[in-house]
């Protein structure tokens, strides 16, 4: 369903996202762990269309990210770090908007537009302004207009991040609820919600895949903070380490100033 | 076409959720009618003044209000209308940047012409409100007087086109930085330059002079004021809103190839 190859992401000197490859089937939860400045956001910017890669291709339902973007873009839902919304906006415009922005038919704008905030349990907040939001309602919000036209990938940066623990429940649950039949890459450094949510994982460091594997694969030999950590740490960042049963040794490596 | 509009509608749905529609109109408004109150108590004094000499009857006769009125009222709102219209695009691509709604946008199976687009009719609509509020003046001409009506018809056009311009140009300083300050600086001086350019073309040679003279915007809609409608000055506004317009698209585009 999604297929990275090779991608790059420069910015002048500083290489942001150094040549990430992995794939995720459908129907697949993927974990996309790493450090803050690992190169996660970027990665599912150049995914989602909004930043173009610098080299390397990804595929998105068959789809290039790059040429045939408007293919792309018409399949996936995206919430990025910070919930897109228009504060002056109510719940229920705001999804309105956002449904016709999508390509929902006008016929079903509306009831595209019941079932996100009924599926994301907007209800009791659809007539009030999005600026007057909690924060975790406002997470939901970003969700709900991710999966506003129904998309058949969901790429998710980061959506539990700043919430308190009763809201992160509250989300994973709703993500896990949501995945179903959909694709979704779902980025974070929270590393118990991986466990709770995840089939795959890529762990990501200085913009290099550290690792990509199942999640029952990876925490066979430990917990998911030992291997994270041990990832993160060796200093070896190399196709031949994404092998879990292979750890490398380290090696010394250009900082790409992350 | 549907993309075009429901960004538009958004567009001028938020400019009226904010305070600073109500602050600009209100403005225009004021100084539009002071300017007009002064402008038509001068054009008695002057009047009761002739009329007061002997022999001078006729030159009483020869003062009118399309050209003693209207035509300075006009042009000192073309003025007003430098400082204001910023005030209005300056948050449109900026914000959008600031608040993360830019995301939104861009991974939209929407294209960037239509975001164009969509953003300049949402803001011409608005402008097109503020200026078609100065009709009152008109009115009350042409309730108490007899104005010549075609004159006073293209007056208003060149206004309306002139203000036009400015949103196109507003926008294109907007969608440079997410900083509503500097694309309100940014746009200003872009329309104050714009305004004064033929400033130079009594001293700059003939080739320079008279392009100079064209790339004035108020000798354009100077010509209107007075009462007359020119194919060059039609070509003049029609080119210069597209023109911007297409500086903005590419301005937008960048971020794919930057």
């Amino acid at each position: 369903m999604i297929e990275v190859h090779d991608l790059t992401k420069r910015y002048g000197e500083r290489i942001a996202v150094a040549g990430v490859s992995f794939s995720v089937a459908r129907g697949e939860v993927l974990g996309f762990l790493g450090p803050n400045g690992a190169g996660k956001t970027t990665t599912m910017r150049m995914l989602t269309g909004f930043l173009p890669p610098s080299s390397g291709t990804a595929k998105i339902a068959g789809f290039d990210v790059f040429h045939e973007s408007a293919q792309v873009r018409r399949r996936i839902g995206y919430l990025p770090e910070n919930p897109p919304l228009y504060t002056d906006m109510t719940v229920r415009s705001y999804l309105e908007f956002v449904a016709r922005l999508k390509g929902v038919a006008r016929s079903q704008v509306a009831t595209a537009r019941d079932r996100a905030i009924e599926r994301t349990g907007l209800g009791d907040v659809a007539g009030r302004l999005l600026g007057h939001l909690s924060k975790g309602y406002r997470q939901r919000a970003g969700l709900a207009q991710a999966i506003i036209n129904d998309p058949e990938v969901l790429v998710l940066d980061e959506p539990t991040i700043g919430l308190d623990p009763r809201q992160i429940i509250e989300i994973r649950s709703l993500i896990r609820d949501l995945s179903g039949e959909r694709t979704v890459i779902l980025s974070t450094h929270i590393l118990p919600e991986v466990a709770q949510v995840c089939d795959k994982v890529v762990i990501i460091n200085h913009g290099r895949v550290a690792c990509e594997d199942s999640l029952d694969n990876l925490t066979r030999g430990g917990t998911l903070e030992e291997v994270f950590l041990r990832y993160i740490t060796a200093d070896v960042i190399d196709e031949t380490s994404a092998d879990p049963d292979e750890p490398a040794g380290p090696r010394e490596l250009d900082d790409p100033g992350i | 076409m549907r993309n075009v509009s429901t960004i538009a509608g958004r567009e001028l749905r938020s400019i009226f959720a904010s305070a600073i529609a109500y602050v600009v109109l209100t403005g225009f408004l004021l100084l539009g009618g002071w300017f007009f109150f002064n402008l038509l108590a001068r054009f008695n004094l002057l009047v009761s003044m002739y009329s007061s000499f002997q022999g001078n009857a006729e030159a009483a006769q020869r003062l009118n209000v399309n050209e003693f009125v209207l035509g300075p009222l006009l042009h000192n709102l073309s003025v007003v209308l430098i400082i204001l219209v910023p005030m209005i695009t300056m948050r449109s691509f900026a914000e959008e940047k600031r608040s993360g709604t830019y995301e939104l946008l861009l991974t939209s199976p929407v294209s960037i012409w239509e975001i164009v687009l969509g953003k300049f009719l949402g803001t011409a609509a608005f402008i097109t409100v503020m200026v078609g509020l100065t009709l009152i003046y008109g009115a009350i001409l042409l309730a108490f007087g007899n104005p010549e009506i075609g004159i006073m018809a293209s007056g208003y056009l060149g206004l309306w086109l002139l203000a036009l311009t400015f949103v196109a140009i507003g926008l294109f300083a907007s969608s440079l930085t997410e900083n509503q300050i500097i694309a309100a600086v940014t746009g200003l001086v872009l329309m104050m330059l714009l305004f004064v350019v033929g400033w130079g073309a009594d001293t700059a040679g003939d080739t320079m002079g008279s392009l100079l003279r064209y790339l004035s915007i108020t000798e354009h809609s100077g010509n209107l004021i007075r009462g007359v409608i020119d194919t060059k000055t039609l070509i003049y506004f029609g080119s210069m809103i597209l023109g911007w317009m297409f500086l903005t698209q590419r301005s937008v585009e960048s971020i794919r190839w930057r």
